[in-house]
Order: structure tokens, then sequence, then C-alpha cells
């Protein structure tokens, strides 16, 4: 695989801050997402940066869960979804035929909005991921990947004595953190979460922030959310979208202080949303 | 206030009126709703217990048949004459010679050939398969005297059901008078009587009622199912899967879907003569056979299964796919580990629903042939044979009153076989059900 480099952010970009970061794990470049006629992401141009959390803000309707799915290309499954433009990960575009998509997912995890265990053991969930890439050799490695994941999604000391029970038998929040560890078993390089707390009490929201600011240090952090406080708690830059176009990215202490952009003001001074 | 009665109510109070207004009304309507259903049930009910009640009354008798007991004289002379003993010999005897000579010496008062035929017509002709039987495997019984339980004639044994009125004008009845007589003297002396009809379950077809069994046809429905299950199970899941998870969604697929929806209502005889014309005359397989009987039916349950195959992958949550796709499981994987074991219990219920079907129809099987008259208990699925339906048809058709308690009988083994089927469902769906 020929190490293409991304092209360097064209002029005249309506996005206001600061798009790139040095050595990003993800670039992306002129990208535009339709769905059938509707044109849902305008030339968007950003780059994640490596150990950073990312937040991406905006009304609802505007893009964000449609860019954050271009990132693993789930949108590959819906069928009137077209992505066009270059999404590089570490330099390499995603979409080039020489590289699978299987492995894409598999560096590149997610988290959805209703969390959504398999009807399956909590152990099984968390397993799912190493024995599908054969991450493990044998019972006492799964066990061990299974061990870890749990703890660092902060759920072993709930769950230790009932791995064979459901994952659909844990609570919203529990089921939540069984997701992410079921994302972080397989040792990717970017976690990407949609509204992962949407569905969740501000306690279990609380623990769920703690996590990501802990899972900061090993992996790149992709979050939407529409709760401005929680993307000020964990984010170290912000995207705001609006209609599909990225309209101001920066750092996230920036944009909630001083935006540059009159959208985002209105946005965040909670004229409209 | 006559807002009230008409415009918009304004205030609480106003609303509460309206809403008071209506409820006698809507609760009326909520009364007279669940009256139509229990009414609806009830009928249904019914109807089920009529249908159940007049197969069984009418179908229980076959499992109960009549039994004649002589003292039969393995007379050399009948049986080997030449003195050879060999297998070949002993199986061309008159055995039927026996069993008449043993009737002459019980009722050694009748006289004449008319009454002595009447008489000989007390005892199926399957007596003389049996004692033919019981010589080859013992030779050594020729010259002995035994007493032997031998099948009664049919009307005998509709005698002793009383399915034969004995107040009848004796020209109305198969019976003579004389006849009724010899049977209350074997009855008298307890050489007549019910015993359980093994015959009936291990027997093939026949012409004779006391000798036709339903083994033929449940062998035959059997291979047929099987064979229809083997098929359209894998083949409808399979095409199933592929519209529902990898097809793309374009004019192509809107064609196949809309042609299953519509195999789906094609009348059943018309799938028997594809299956004529296709397996029959053209691929040249054998009629009448279990093998073409079960693709036939493949071809019929196919959309059944395929249709509510889909409808049960319908159901599975979108986000379970999205869980398995964003953790790198290929569309396969997420197919065969999440997808399929959620819509299996649906997938099973559609199968079954499918082989129910297939279990009850008879008309695509006449086309290839499965209405012949077979005798002989098929042993695989090249062989001749019918189906239980078919079988049901067959005897219901004939005028001999033994047939109409074995139309039953046939009916109750057919139902008994749908509730067999009906709990592997509920079985197999429970068992899947469980991975919730
Ligand atoms: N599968 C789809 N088919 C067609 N249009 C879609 C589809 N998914 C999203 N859209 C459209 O694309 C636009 C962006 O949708 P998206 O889900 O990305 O918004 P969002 O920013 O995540 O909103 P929310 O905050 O409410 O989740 C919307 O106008 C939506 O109607
Ligand atoms: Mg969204």
């Amino acid at each position: 695989m020929s190490d293409k480099a991304v092209p360097p952010v064209r002029e005249g970009i309506r996005t206001i801050g600061q798009v790139t970061v040095p050595e990003p794990v993800f670039a992306c470049r002129d990208v535009n997402v339709h769905y059938g006629d509707k044109h849902a992401i305008k030339d968007v141009n950003i780059d994640i940066g490596r150990a950073e959390v990312l937040a991406m803000i905006g009304p609802s309707g505007c893009g964000k869960s449609t860019f954050l799915r271009c990132l693993n290309r789930m949108n590959d499954t819906i069928e009137s979804a077209r992505v066009t433009g270059l999404i590089a990960l570490d330099g390499q575009d995603i979409h080039d035929k020489r590289r699978d998509v299987v492995q894409l997912r598999a560096r590149v995890g997610m988290v959805f909005q209703k969390p959504n265990p398999f009807p399956k053991s909590i152990y099984e969930n968390v397993a799912y991921g190493p024995r599908i890439h054969g991450l493990a050799a044998d019972r006492g490695e799964l066990d061990e990947i299974v061990n870890v994941s749990l703890r660092r999604a902060g759920l072993w000391e709930e769950v230790k004595d009932r791995l064979n029970n459901p994952g659909t038998s844990l609570s919203g929040g529990q089921q939540q953190r069984l997701c992410i560890a079921r994302a972080i078993a397989v040792n990717p390089d970017v976690i990407l979460m949609d509204e992962p707390c949407s569905a969740l009490d501000p306690i279990a929201t609380a623990r769920i922030e703690d996590l990501i600011d802990e899972l900061r240090e090993s992996y790149a952090i992709c979050i939407v959310t529409h709760s401005m406080q929680q993307a000020a708690r964990v984010s170290q830059r912000t995207a705001y979208f609006h209609l599909g176009d990225l309209i101001e990215v920066g750092e996230t202490k920036k944009i909630f202080t001083n935006p540059q952009a009159k959208l985002t003001e209105d946005y965040i001074t909670g004229r409209f949303g | 206030m006559n807002s009230t009665s008409n415009g918009v109510p304004r205030t609480a109070a106003e609303t509460q009126v309206r809403v008071r207004a209506g409820l006698a009304r809507r609760y009326r309507a909520e009364r007279r709703f669940r009256a139509y259903g229990l009414a609806a049930v009830a009928l249904g009910i019914s109807f089920v217990v009529f249908l159940f009640g007049t197969v069984l009354s009418q179908g229980l008798s076959v499992l109960r048949q009549g039994y004649v007991q002589l003292d039969i004289i393995y007379d050399p002379e009948v049986i080997d004459p030449a003195g050879t003993r060999l297998p070949d010999d002993l199986a061309v005897a008159d055995y039927q010679a026996l069993v008449r000579a043993a009737l002459r010496e019980r009722f050694p008062d009748v006289e004449g050939r008319p009454a002595l035929r009447e008489l000989y017509g007390l005892v199926s002709s399957a007596a003389s398969v049996e004692l033919q039987k019981r010589v080859t495997a013992d030779p050594g019984l020729i010259g002995q005297r035994q007493r032997v339980t031998l099948l009664a004639d049919d009307t005998v044994d509709m005698l002793l059901k009383g399915k034969v009125s004995r107040s009848a004008p004796e020209d109305e009845r198969r019976l003579s008078d004389a006849q009724v007589a010899w049977v209350d003297a074997l009855r008298a002396d307890g050489a007549l009587q019910l015993r359980f009809n093994r015959a009936f379950f291990t027997n093939g077809d026949s012409r004779d009622p006391e000798q036709a069994g339903v083994r033929g046809a449940v062998v035959g429905s059997f291979l047929t199912l099987l064979i229809t299950l083997l098929l359209s199970f894998p083949i409808g899941v399979g095409a199933a899967v592929y519209l529902e998870e990898f097809a793309p969604r374009n004019r192509i697929t809107d064609i196949i879907e809309v042609n299953i929806n519509n195999l789906a209502a094609v009348p059943s005889i018309v799938f028997g003569l594809l299956g004529l014309a296709m397996f029959i005359s053209f691929f040249g397989m054998p009629r009448s056979a279990p093998l073409v009987g079960g693709l036939v039916l493949t071809l019929l349950t196919l959309p059944t299964v395929i249709i509510a195959s889909r409808a049960a992958l319908k159901a599975v949550p979108p986000s379970i796919r999205e869980a398995a796709l964003g953790m790198g499981a290929s569309r396969w994987q997420t197919v065969v580990h999440h997808v399929l074991p959620l819509a299996m219990p649906g997938v099973l219920t559609g199968a079954i629903i499918g082989m129910a079907r297939a279990l009850g129809e008879s008309a695509p099987l006449l086309m290839i042939g499965m209405v012949a008259f077979i005798v002989e208990v098929p042993a695989g699925a090249l062989d001749p044979s019918t189906v239980l339906p078919v079988q049901v048809f067959l005897w219901s058709d004939l005028p001999e009153r033994g047939f109409v308690e074995r139309t039953s009988g046939a009916i109750i083994v057919l139902l008994l076989f749908l509730i067999v089927m009906n709990a592997t469902a509920v079985v197999l769906r429970n068992k899947f059900e469980k991975r919730w």
C-alpha cells in the first residue's frame, strides 16, 4: 500500500478555525455525503488528532451522525448513501479498493446512541470482537481480554459474578459501558460515539464521561453530543455543524468562550438548537 | 352553554362534560366488540369439536378388529402332496383349503355349495397368507393341528361393531341370516372377538377393508415430507437471507418479491402439473415416487418459507446488525452469528406452516401419480407410494362399510402427524427464543 500523502486543505474553505492537527489519525478532505438527492454533508475538511477527544455539536439533523458514520464506513450499509472525498486513516484512504472494511471497523470502533448489546451473555458480548478477529489463541487469553476490557470500561466490579447473564439484563448505563467494553476489546485506534449518554441518567452519564477521559490516553475519540456541558467537560476540540456544513472547529475552551462564527455563537448561547 | 354540544370545548370543565357524554357509547362499543370476539371463538371451537367428534366417533373403532379362532389341521395332502418340503412348493399351496376345512369341521351341518360359500365368507382372504407364513417359518407344523387366530371378514367385523343392523331385512345387509347365526355361535364359544388392530398400522393398502392399513401412506407421507423439508428449508431460508440481507433494492429484486408473493397464491394443482411436466416427463423420474412428491411440495412450500423467513429477518432490530458490523463482523458473520439466530423462531414457524400445508396436500400429488393403488409399503424415496391425504381420498370413495371407519382412522393418523409436527415446532421455537 503506497502511502499517498494527504493533500493539504485547499484554499477557500468556509470552515472557521484550525481544522488540521499535526500527525492526525483521521484526515478528511472535501467530504460530501448524499442520501439520494439530499446533500447531507457538504465539503467537510477536518483532522482528528491522536489521544484527543473531538466533540461534534450542532442542531438536530445537521449531519453529525452522518459524518461520524463516514469514518468507519457504516454509511456503506445505507443503500442511498453516497460518500465522496478523501477520508484518510493514518494517511491511507479508507475507501481505497485495497483496504478492507472489516479491518477498518476493527480499527475504528463505534458506540451507538441506544445501547445495543448482543442478546448473548456479558462474556460473549465482549469476547465477540476478539473471537471473529482471532485475537485470542485460547480460552485463557480470551478470559484475559474480557477481564481487561470490562475493567477499563469500569464495569468489572458490577458484573464479575454474572458474566454468563445476558447482556440485555443490565441497566441502560451498564449496557452502554458493556458496549464500550465490547468496542475496546479489539484495541481500536479510534472510538466513535454517537450520543452515547442520551439514554442515560446523570450518574451513568458521569461515569461514561470519566471513562472517556481515561480512554483518551490510548484512543482517539470522536463523540457526538447534544449537551454543551458534556462537550465542554470531555473534549479537547469541538466541531460545530450546521445544515451539513462544518462551520467552526477549534479548541473546546475557545469555541465555548470565544466563538468566531455567528452561527456557533447563536447555537452555544442557546439562541436556537 | 351550547358550546358543549357543538364547537370546540374551551375549558377543562367543558372537555370533561364532552368526555363523560361519550363514555357510555365507548364502553358499549367495547362490550359489543368483545361479544363478537367471544362468539367468533365459540363458533370456531364448536366447529373443531364437531370435526374431531365426528372423526373420532367414526374412526376410533378402527383400533379394534374382528378375529376368529379356528382349529387348523395342516394337512400334508393339501400343503405338500409331493412331500418335497421345498419352500417354493410350500409357498404356492392352497392354504384357503385348510381354512375351509376348519370351517366345515366347526359347522358340520352346513351343506350345499351356496351355504358353504357363505360360511367361507366369514374369514378374510388374508387368512391363507397368515397360514402360509406360519408354514414357511416352521415346516414342522405340517401334519399337526393348531388353534390359529385369523382375520375375520370385514362384514363380520362390522357386525361385531354394531355397524350392521341385525333388524334390517336380510337382502339389505351384507350378511345373510345364516351368517349372523354362525357369527353368534362362534361368539358364544369365544372363538370370535374384537382385538387390537395391528394390521391397520403395519399393512399397506388393500382391496379388502379388513386388511387395509395406513403404513404405506404414513411411510409415503414421511418420505415425501422429509424430502420437502430437506429441500425447502435450506433453499427457502437461503433465498430469504439473500433477498433480505444481501440483495440490492432494485427493479429486479422488486420483481422477484412480487413473483414470490404471487407464487404463494398459485393453486396447488398447478404445481402438480408443473411437476408432472418437469420432473416426470422431462427429467424422466419415476411416477408415484415420494421423491417427485417431495420436489413438487418443495415448489409449493418455498414461497411460504421465503415469505415467513423474510418477515422474521425483517423483525430483527437493525441495531443488532449495526452492532455486529460496527465490531468488524463481515456481513456473512453478522447474519450467521446474530440475525439468523434471532430470526430462527419465526423462520421455524414459517417452515412448519409450510410443512403442515405440504402434509395436507393431495391435489398436486394426484397429478404425479401418487394416487395409484399400492399394496407394498415403500422402502425408499423411489418406490411407488401414496400419502395420507390421498389415502383418505381413495378410501372415502370405496363402497365397503369397513372403509368408512378406515377413512376416519387415516384422518386421525393425519391429525396426529400434524400435532406432532406443531409440537416439535413449539419446542424448537422455545429453545431458540431463550437466546433473547
Ligand atoms: N438513511 C437516511 N436516508 C436519507 N436521509 C437521511 C438518512 N439519514 C439521515 N438523513 C438525513 O441527513 C441529514 C443528517 O442526518 P443525521 O442523522 O446525520 O443528523 P444528526 O446531526 O445526527 O441529527 P441528530 O442530532 O438529530 O441525531 C438529516 O437531514 C436526515 O434527514
Ligand atoms: Mg444523530
